[in-house]
Parts: C-alpha cells; sequence; structure tokens
C-alpha cells in the first residue's frame, strides 16, 4: 500500500483526517479532563489519611 | 436487591473502580480494532469515495448522542419514581459527554457535507433536530449549574430531560417524514442492515468502542463526583480512595 495515496484520501483528505483529528480531540478531552480532577482527588484524600493517622 | 445495593456509593464507589481497568482496555483494543479496519481494510464507496470514512466516526458519535440522552432520560424516571441518589450522579456525569458526542457527530456531519453536498450546514430536518439535541444537553447542563440545591436541580433537570425525549424519535423518523438531503438510514432498519459487511462491520466496532468510551468516562465521573459529596462520609475514610 502507498502511503502518499493513503494520506491524500482521494483529494479528501482534509476532510477526512479533520473528521479523524475532531474525534481524537473531542474523545481526548473527555478523558483527560475528567481523569486529572479524580487524580487529584485521590492525592488529596491519600495525604489527608497520611497526616490523620 | 443487588440493585439497591450497589446503587448506595458505599458500594458502587469501589465497584466502579474494579471495572475500570477492564473498560480501559476493552475500550482502547476496540477503537485500535474499529480504526484499523476502518482506515485500511474498508474499501472506499463507489459514489463517496474516500469520504465514506468520515463514517465511521460520524456515525458512531451519532447514534452516542441519542443513546446517551436516552439513558439520562432513563435515570431520570428511575430517579424521579424511586428517589436514588445514584441516578442524579449518573445523569449528570453522563450530560457532558453526551453534548461532546453530539457537537462530534454536528462537526463530522460537516466535514462531510461540504465534499459531498457542496455546503457545510443546510437546515435540513435531521441535523435541525440533532442542533436541538444539543441545545438540549447545553440547557440540561446550564440549569444544573443554575439551581444551587441539588435535590431541586435533579427534580427540573428530570422533567427537561423527560420533555426533550420527544426529541429523539423525531431525529430517527426525519429523513423518512421530511424530504431531506441527508441520507436515510441504512443500518437500524426494520428490514435489516443495507450495507455491505465490509463497511457495516468497522462501524459495529466503532460503535462498540464509543460506548465502551462512554462507560469508562462516565465511570470516572461518578466517582469524581462522588469523592465531591461524601468527602466527609465514614466509609470513604476507612476505606480510602
Amino acid at each position: 500500500m502507498n502511503w502518499g495515496e493513503f494520506f491524500n484520501m482521494g483529494g479528501y483528505a482534509f476532510y477526512v483526517w479533520g473528521s479523524y483529528l475532531l474525534t481524537t480531540a473531542i474523545l481526548g478531552l473527555n478523558i483527560w479532563l475528567p481523569l486529572r480532577k479524580y487524580r487529584a482527588q485521590q492525592k488529596k484524600i491519600r495525604h489527608a489519611n497520611e497526616t490523620t493517622s | 436487591m443487588i440493585f439497591q445495593k450497589y446503587a448506595a456509593p458505599k458500594y458502587f464507589y469501589p465497584l466502579a473502580g474494579k471495572c475500570l481497568p477492564w473498560f480501559a482496555w476493552l475500550s482502547v483494543l476496540a477503537l485500535a480494532t474499529g480504526l484499523y479496519l476502518g482506515l485500511f481494510v474498508a474499501p472506499p464507496d463507489y459514489q463517496q469515495g474516500e469520504t465514506v470514512r468520515i463514517m465511521f466516526v460520524h456515525v458512531p458519535a451519532a447514534w452516542m448522542s441519542m443513546f446517551v440522552y436516552a439513558l439520562m432520560a432513563g435515570a431520570a424516571a428511575i430517579g424521579l419514581v424511586w428517589k436514588i441518589k445514584l441516578t442524579d450522579t449518573f445523569i449528570v456525569a453522563s450530560a457532558p459527554i453526551g453534548a461532546s458526542f453530539t457537537l462530534l457527530a454536528l462537526l463530522t456531519g460537516s466535514l462531510w457535507g461540504k465534499p459531498m453536498w457542496g455546503a457545510w450546514w443546510v437546515w435540513d430536518a435531521r441535523l435541525t433536530s440533532e442542533l436541538i439535541l444539543l441545545f438540549l444537553y447545553l440547557g440540561f447542563m446550564s440549569l444544573q449549574s443554575a439551581i444551587d440545591d441539588p435535590r431541586r436541580a435533579a427534580r427540573a433537570g428530570a422533567i427537561l430531560l423527560l420533555i426533550g425525549v420527544i426529541n429523539l424519535p423525531v431525529i430517527h423518523y426525519s429523513v423518512e417524514w421530511w424530504n431531506t438531503l441527508h441520507q436515510p438510514a441504512s443500518v437500524a432498519r426494520i428490514d435489516g442492515p443495507r450495507i455491505h459487511s465490509s463497511i457495516l462491520i468497522p462501524l459495529l466496532v466503532m460503535a462498540v468502542a464509543f460506548k465502551l468510551f462512554f462507560i469508562n468516562v462516565v465511570l470516572i465521573r461518578m466517582r469524581s463526583a462522588i469523592l465531591d459529596n461524601e468527602a466527609d462520609s465514614r466509609w470513604l475514610k476507612e476505606q480510602g480512595a
């Protein structure tokens, strides 16, 4: 298979790759933002437990 | 009843934590398989050429936009009748995910519409009803942040969600009821799918991948919300996060 042809997507590269790029961005933000908050919460709780016990 | 037991944050929280790594690996696996099949194995369409590959993200995103809304409305009905706190946690956690899938369906649809129809946007029944769905999600989210009392916010939100359910059949049947530019359904048909398996299989794998991804994110968001709400509970202090 030819990579140049693959990336060209029959002349529709902007539309096809644009769609996949948007999908990556939206799914990425969806997982990254809640995970960042969740990890910070867990860190805080672990910290609090260590200082009290 | 087992369901009622696990609807208590004390039991739901560790259960969700145990399930999370499984769903994480399954969704990575399904996404990788779906992308490989969709980008490398599926053939270009005889009419739409390579743009048909947009379908593998567009259609699962659009299905998710409706699926998540239906789940939220179902949970809202259960919450109104049985007053289970966990359904509110689920609904609030799901809303931003559903909204972002709706936005993704609209944006990828726009990127598909431009080369095939010659327009980024048309006021077609399918596109308009999907845009209304986005406004329903955003309306629900702003209603939640506008009402301070969590129980009143949950009730008002549930009523909004249940009224908005009417939009789901409108989206689904819009391509039959109105003369639309958007193509009619080719998978969710009473007489069975009308597309070739080389395109149908990647599409279904991507749909499963998006569902697994949703479960993942919703479980993380729900655990986060439980940590916020139950910060002073004794079970959380004993169990640790």
